[in-house]
């Protein structure tokens, strides 16, 4: 388990992260959501004793970080920025960081294999590509078979294939009871991969919430497109409290509030033809935008999530 | 590279605990150290500089002999000659101390160093340590083959010692001990800087600038600071002569030098335990 309490770090004169609190639970993936510069990476630096926290604490396993007598075999880490001497090859660095825990050169072999480097691991890591440098990372992180891994943007720079392969490999790792906390700046990436969401953006807390809540969310702002030769019949059938419409052309009404069941049962009680009926989810993107944008809104002091329900819509 | 489906479970193998050793951060630093390729050559140009370049000048001095003025021939010291390479390999060893650490923030790797090794320090001593040790060994068989050569070279003369000679074994182990302590100096200075340009800059501007502002300062000044600048200090114990009678005693200029050194090992510890990395 992983817990940040309180957590504020500045750099100089810029607030980075900000009274951050939250928790990551072992079992799921969490995903650490937020806009590029939102303080992703200076939260898990933070978290791993890279950087001190100006106030607040985090702790991995109950001790922070820079306590842990085996930190590889508690946590296992890659950071966005590359954390490797581009002279040296990837066998040689893994077997550098096995060395400080005394791991096995066998388990270097190990995990090389398990990353799939096993043709460039005696080449230079400094011409690897982002894909290759990614899989080294997460390589170097697996070496301890940690109970924890930290990733930062581990899907950056992998291709599709990669994309699939990590995001397989990161499922099972949780799924064996592992803290799997990785962040991203898509939330389409996060649907697919995390149960759990941790977002900020600018270094505060926004949600700490599950995935399927976030995708209930955008599907409370889903749009019902209807094509009828009678707008205006159908508009009398479907108007009442909490329902939105609006014409975009003459014979499509756009509803808001109801579900395409609901649309379609209402025109068939009055006799209502209608030749289309569509209902529009609002992205993933989209219910992250709301859920980011409506915090920067409740900041100004303004309005209720109705409100930023129909900002999905819109 | 192709494998889409994760093949074997990674072997949750309940882990004997091993934990981070300074044994362990010894044989990591020591991997680090010899897997570079810069590192290895750096190592070799000092290598072969500590051995060739004193045989070589006591050859030409040799072949020249006759031309040589009385007082040069009397004052001939072929011990001094036979640990004379050091003024080429100290360059060698002085930069590849700071890359030690430098080249770790250069290329991030240093995130992963102290991630390994979360209490930090460890790092640095082993840092220090393993490259202590490779300085000290090899700038020690290089001055011995060096000894032995220019012996040698200059028997044809009868200018020769032997390493029984009062002052000579000392000499020649004195080459290797300042230039390991030279070592020492400036993975601190690394340490201390974080930069490679910042840390070569200045061990040279310590180690060679100095005495040149020092030397243009009016006499008195001059010879009243300069036995404590850091390169007159440091080579008093890799000297069997003095030219300049202005200098430390042998271990009192010896053991200051190393005092230079511990202060900059102590300032980069400080330095690394404070700041984020």
């Amino acid at each position: 388990m992983i817990e940040v309490d309180h957590v504020t770090k500045r750099y100089g004169e810029k607030v980075a992260i900000e009274d951050l609190t939250f928790r990551v639970q072992p079992g799921v993936i969490t995903g650490f959501l937020g806009p590029n510069g939102a303080g992703k990476s200076t939260t898990m630096r933070v978290i791993l004793g890279l950087d001190r926290a100006d106030a607040g604490a985090a702790t991995v396993n109950g001790r922070p970080y820079r306590d842990l007598r085996a930190p590889l075999h508690d946590v296992g880490a890659m950071l966005e920025a590359r954390a490797i001497h581009t002279g040296r090859s990837a066998y040689n660095h893994l077997l550098a960081m096995a060395q400080t825990h005394g791991i096995a050169r066998s388990r270097v072999t190990e995990v090389i294999e398990m990353v799939g480097l096993e043709q460039v691991a005696r080449k230079r890591a400094g011409g690897f590509s982002l894909g290759m440098g990614q899989r080294l990372g997460i390589a170097a992180a697996l070496l301890g078979d940690p109970e924890i891994l930290i990733l930062d943007e581990p899907a950056n720079g992998l291709d599709p294939e990669g994309i699939l392969w990590i995001r397989t490999l990161l499922k099972r790792l949780a799924a064996e009871g592992r803290t799997v906390f990785l962040s991203s700046h898509l939330m389409a990436e996060m649907a697919q991969t995390a149960e759990h969401l941790v977002v900020i953006g600018k270094g505060r807390l926004i949600a700490d919430t599950t995935v399927s809540e976030v995708v209930a969310q955008a599907s409370l702002g889903t749009t019902v497109r209807v094509r009828t030769p009678d707008p205006e019949g159908l508009r009398r059938a479907l108007a009442r409290d909490g329902v939105q419409i609006s014409g975009r052309e003459r014979d499509v009404l756009a509803v808001n509030g109801l579900s395409s069941a609901e649309v379609g049962e209402a025109a068939a009680a009055v006799g209502v033809v209608l030749h289309e009926l569509v209902a529009e989810q609002a992205s993933l993107e989209q219910a992250f935008m709301a859920l980011t944008g409506g915090q920067v809104e409740f900041h100004a002091g303004a309005p209720s999530t109705d409100g930023t329900a129909q900002e999905v819509a819109a | 590279m192709s494998a889409v489906g994760v093949s074997e479970p990674p072997a949750r193998t309940t882990t004997p605990e091993h934990g981070v050793t300074l044994a362990g951060v010894l044989r990591s630093e020591w991997t680090k150290l010899w897997t570079l390729r810069s590192t290895r050559w750096s190592l070799l140009f000092a290598f072969v500089a500590m051995a060739g370049l004193g045989p070589l000048v006591a050859a030409v001095q040799m072949s020249r002999w006759s031309q040589l003025q009385a007082h040069d021939r009397l004052t001939y010291d072929s011990l001094n000659t036979a640990v004379g390479g050091y003024h080429l390999s100290q360059l060698a060893i002085g930069v590849l101390g700071v890359l030690v650490i430098s080249g770790e923030y250069s290329t991030g790797m240093i995130r992963s160093s102290l991630m390994a090794v979360p209490r930090r320090l460890p790092v640095l001593w082993s840092k220090v340590i393993v490259f202590a040790i490779v300085s000290f060994v090899l700038m020690l068989i290089a001055s011995l083959i060096s000894f032995y050569a220019v012996q040698a070279i200059v028997t044809q003369h009868h200018v020769q010692h032997s390493l029984g000679d009062p002052g000579a074994l000392r000499t020649v182990i004195g080459a290797a001990l300042f230039q390991t302590g030279l070592g020492v100096l400036c993975v601190g200075l690394g340490a201390i800087l974080r930069n490679t340009a910042g840390g070569i800059a200045t061990f040279v501007g310590l180690l060679f600038v100095l005495p040149g502002i020092s030397a243009i300062l009016p006499a008195s000044v001059d010879n009243a600071i300069s036995p404590y600048l850091p390169l007159s200090a440091g080579t008093t114990v890799a000297s069997h002569t003095f030219d300049n009678p202005h200098h430390l005693t042998i271990w009192g200029g010896f053991g200051l030098f190393c005092a230079y050194a511990a202060l900059a090992v102590v300032l980069g510890a400080v330095n690394l335990l404070r700041r984020d990395a």
